[in-house]
């Protein structure tokens, strides 16, 4: 993964006065721990709070902003004991990998740090999901981006188009990658990803996998002239990053096309404004100004689709339906329309439903309709 | 089983106590209509005479007091198989005990039961104590209502010198075998070896054999062997229990007990201390019945009221006997011989309302606070917590007596169990009729959910729990002959409440202490185990000394937990609690929303020193 061609010298320095303010960081995290102890003091970390109620929709912005209340994370505390000690581990690891120059993905960082702890049967981790929130915990608590510790996630979601970029020193035509797509890299900063050249004149960012294989199986983006994305599910990182700088660098309009459910509908929310949990990173990632083009609960009528493509709502899905006509950020009329029409149908329905139709009916009518008539929410 | 030899009984007729005083020289003739006839049946003739005065006079004869046992035996406790062969060793070993304690030997006994046949027990008791003269031994063993404790009063164990003549007559009863005595008063001395057998129309002994054992290795001593019809149960009500429970009360006893089944339970002695000699005392006063009172005034009918008076009771000074005879308006010089009917009753009046000082309450011998735990130690070894009471002497009509209490919490007791309740009168445990207990009575109205245990409303406490009540007295008022249950008097209730309260306040402090202690240690184990993975970090981060590092945390982690409620609790009691469990990977740690401390950011905490560089 590691850049290593890079004939940009200046990066390189960039990076490394990088890692030297990240260093620095963990180093004042551990100087103050034994600060207080010395004194006989609790050590403690103020962490801020990454949780619905300490978030807030900022308005102007138009984003998911983390707001200014924190936990205290004491180590003379039971109930935070262990995560206290197991945020000492991470950041330890942290600094021997921005010494060595290397990255590992959060789940190489899980086996790193995982041990048994002497004298017992007590492992310090005892499953990645315990360490992944460490991690975060660790981005806000020291105020250092994930890929600044030199972590990352597991790369998620495909991309093909007219463009070319440079990623780590490697040229890559996207035109070119044939059936597979390329795989966006969990981290795409400017760092280490360069826009080299663009033609395209829009971003479709596709939920499903199987919806952009059969797009690109169509060569949509090349008829299309557009970037064809998919973020196989909920965007991950790289994706949102990647997302951002297309929408602001390339001036690109982006569309997201994702299934008729509240799911659906909070994927394309995250991209729009930012999640609650990565909300201290919403302004590097957030898509305000992305567009809905479907598929809406109105498409049935719309597009007279057969009742072979219902799937009855459950439970779940109503309460998630109803929370989410309750956020903030979709209190605008239309969206409010949006939901009450899926909970007023009763049903979801998959974007591969419109298989029902014909193959080819998304690439060749559905989207080019949406796009002509203009008929999306933003 | 030896009574004590060395002074033989006066020969004194038992005197029955009498409720009502004899009929007064000059009856008062109070006229009534003479009834009239109820009319038999239908006949209006008179009914026909069918034996004459002389006729039913010959055949009014003596009752023996063996006879009268075989017919009676449940008035002694051997109403079934099971209850005699408890009442068997329960009688041999009282005796023992006592013979040992008067003639200042530390006791040693050993308990045989043997299963002969089925049904059929071959019950051997052997002690270390002073051994029987040979002229006694017919008497003691195999002659009812012969002894030396029945003419005093004083502190001992058996009263009546009933138990074990009767244990031999039930044995000779049931299975027509003698009993056996061997007996030895000391060094150089023989061994009598002798076989009894009761009279039972004469109520005299009838020696079957008489011979010497030459080799007994026994310095002094006596072994007393019956064969009856017996039960061997276990339970509340057995043997085992009899004499698990004795040996708590009975610290200085060492004890061998060979069970039925063959094994063999041995306490060794855990106390070198006899208890002290209870002192002989006079009757008080306040506690003297009518008919005892008639009695000690014509034993000694040419001395005055007065002399009888101060002689004859404890507290009575020259003064206080004036006091009496005031009230009673009789002349202090007036012949004690003289006193017939009302007089005596007006004295008896009189003396039960006079002030008087309370009896001397050195007549009572409690076990005493370490010796009970070390009783109670005994029996329960891994018991976690130990505490006893014993209360300062008080009186109930009269009579002076001390209650104790010793409680024994956790170890191998149940602990989802009622408490396992030990009753004791004059040492000797109580084991029937729990209901019908004053003891009982005190540990039922004792709130134990504030000592926290759980308590069903009306019973006993549930828990890992013994509970031991000793009522030492000169006279134990027990609600019947049979001896199984303490009388509620007042003042005994209220002695008892008050102990078993103390005790259980001591408990309860206990249990609170250990429980903020586990939790303490809990808290401790976390910290410990944390403090090396986060001083390696640090360490690592810094590049500085780990153990350095290490040391500067355990120095400030005595300013978050409170070892010292760890050490007190250790030190409470013999075994400490176990070192933290390593194992269970802190489950307060594991929940995903962190359920800590939510606050403003800017807000300045007390003692934690912010890192935050947000």
């Amino acid at each position: 993964m590691a850049a290593k061609k890079t004939s940009a010298s200046a990066t390189k320095t960039a990076a490394a006065k990088k890692d030297q303010e990240t260093l620095a960081k963990i180093n004042k995290l551990a100087q103050n721990a034994l600060k207080s102890v010395k004194a006989g003091d609790n050590p403690a970390l103020d962490i801020r709070i990454r949780a619905l109620s300490n978030v807030s929709f900022n308005e102007k912005r138009r984003v998911i902003e983390l707001g200014n209340k924190t936990q205290t994370r004491e180590f003379f505390n039971v109930a935070m004991a262990r995560k206290f000690m197991q945020m000492f581990l991470i950041a330890d690891k942290c600094r021997e990998l921005i010494n060595a120059d290397l990255t590992l993905t959060i789940r190489q960082m899980y086996y790193q740090s995982k041990h048994t702890i002497a004298n017992s049967t007590e492992n310090t981790f005892e499953d990645q999901s315990e360490s992944d929130p460490i991690i975060e915990d660790l981005e806000v608590g020291i105020d250092a981006l994930r890929e600044e510790l030199h972590l990352f996630a597991n790369k998620r979601g495909l991309v093909a188009g007219p463009l070319v970029v440079n990623d780590a020193g490697d040229q890559i035509d996207l035109g070119q990658m044939g059936r597979g797509g390329w795989g966006i890299p969990s981290i795409c900063e400017d760092g280490v990803l360069k826009f080299v050249r663009n033609k395209a004149s829009f971003v479709l960012l596709v939920e499903k996998v199987a919806v952009w294989q059969r797009l690109n199986e169509d060569r949509f983006w090349q008829k299309n002239n557009c970037i064809l994305m998919t973020s196989e599910g909920q965007a991950a990182r790289g994706i949102r990053r990647l997302l951002q700088r297309f929408a602001t660098e390339l001036k690109l309009p982006v569309y997201v096309l994702v299934d008729n459910d509240p799911w659906g509908l909070y994927i394309y929310s995250v991209l729009k404004q930012g999640s609650i949990n990565l909300a201290y990173e919403s302004m590097r990632m957030a898509v305000p100004n992305i567009r809905f083009l479907g598929m809406s609960s109105l498409d049935y009528k719309k597009f007279n689709l057969s009742s072979a493509v219902q799937i009855k709502l459950n439970d779940e899905d109503i309460k998630r339906a109803q929370q989410m006509k309750a956020y903030p950020w979709f209190q605008d009329k239309k969206w409010q329309r949006e939901i009450d029409e899926l909970l007023h149908n009763k049903f979801k329905m998959e974007v591969d439903g419109f298989l029902t139709k014909s193959i080819t009916f998304i690439a060749e009518e559905y989207i080019p309709k949406k796009l002509k008539d203009r008929d999306w929410l933003q | 089983m030896a009574k004590s030899s060395a002074k033989p009984p006066k020969k004194k007729a038992v005197p029955p106590t009498p409720v009502k005083a004899p009929p007064p020289a000059e009856p008062i003739v109070v006229k009534k209509p003479a009834p009239e006839p109820v009319p038999a049946e239908s006949s209006q003739k008179k009914p026909a005479r069918r034996a004459s005065a002389e006729a039913m006079g010959l055949k009014q004869r003596d009752i023996s007091v063996s006879e009268f046992f075989t017919k009676n035996r449940h008035l002694l406790g051997f109403d079934n198989p099971a209850k005699a062969l408890l009442t068997t060793v329960k009688e041999a070993v009282d005796n023992s005990l006592d013979a040992c304690e008067e003639a200042g030997i530390l006791p040693e006994l050993r308990v045989e039961i043997t299963e002969v046949t089925e049904g059929r027990f071959r019950v051997a008791i052997q002690d270390n104590g002073p051994g029987i003269v040979k002229l006694q031994i017919p008497k003691i063993f195999a002659k009812l209502l012969y002894g030396s404790k029945f003419h005093r009063l004083r502190q001992s164990r058996g009263q009546q010198g009933i138990g074990i003549s009767a244990a031999g007559l039930y044995a000779q009863l049931t299975t027509g075998k003698p009993v056996l005595i061997v007996s030895k008063t000391g060094k150089g001395k023989p061994a009598h070896r002798i076989e009894l057998r009761i009279d039972t129309k004469r109520n005299q002994p009838d020696i079957v054999k008489d011979d010497f054992l030459n080799d007994w290795p026994v310095e002094h001593g006596t072994r007393v062997e019956l064969e009856l019809v017996a039960a061997y149960r276990g339970g509340r009500t057995g043997v085992d229990a009899y004499l698990e429970q004795t040996v708590v009360a009975n610290p200085h006893l060492g004890l061998t007990y060979k069970t039925p089944k063959g094994e063999i339970i041995e306490y060794p002695r855990v106390s070198n201390e006899l208890p002290r000699e209870p002192l002989e005392i006079k009757p008080h006063p306040h506690g003297v019945e009518l008919g005892m009172f008639l009695n000690m005034l014509h034993d000694m009918e040419t001395d005055t009221v007065k002399q009888v008076l101060v002689s004859s009771f404890s507290r009575v000074t020259p003064h206080v006997a004036d006091e009496v005879c005031a009230k009673a308006k009789i002349s202090p010089k007036a012949k004690a011989g003289t006193m017939h009917g009302e007089d005596v009753e007006r004295l008896h009046k009189a003396l039960g309302e006079v002030r008087v000082m309370a009896p001397p309450t050195n007549s009572v011998v409690p076990i005493g606070e370490e010796l009970l735990k070390a009783g109670l130690a005994r029996r329960f070894p891994n018991a976690e917590f130990m505490v006893s009471t014993t209360r300062p002497p008080s009186v109930y009509r009269g009579n002076p007596f001390v209650v104790e209490v010793g409680l024994a919490y956790g170890g191998d007791l149940p602990g989802d169990e009622p408490a396992d309740i030990m009753r004791f009168a004059n040492r000797v445990p109580l084991q029937y009729q729990p209901k019908a207990c004053a003891i009982s009575e005190a540990i039922y109205d004792t709130n134990w959910k504030a000592y926290e245990l759980q308590q069903p409303k009306g019973s006993l406490p549930i828990g890992p729990l013994a509970i031991a009540v000793h009522l030492a007295s000169v006279w134990v008022p027990f609600t019947s002959e049979a001896k199984e249950a303490v009388a509620h008097y007042d003042d005994l209730l209220k002695e008892m409440r008050l102990a078993v309260q103390e005790c259980g306040r001591k408990l309860g402090a206990h249990l609170r202490a250990r429980d903020k202690a586990a939790s303490e240690q809990k808290r401790l184990g976390i910290f410990q185990r944390y403090i090396p993975e986060v001083a390696a970090a640090i360490a690592s981060i810094l590049a500085g000394d780990k153990d350095a590092i290490a040391k500067s945390f355990q120095k400030a982690l005595p300013n978050y937990v409170k070892l010292s409620t760890i050490e007190q609790s250790n030190g409470g009691s013999q075994p400490p609690p176990q070192a933290p469990p390593a194992a269970e990977p802190a489950a307060q740690a594991v929940p995903k929303k962190s359920a800590s401390k939510t606050k403003e950011a800017p807000k300045k905490k007390g003692k934690a020193t912010q890192l935050s560089l947000l």
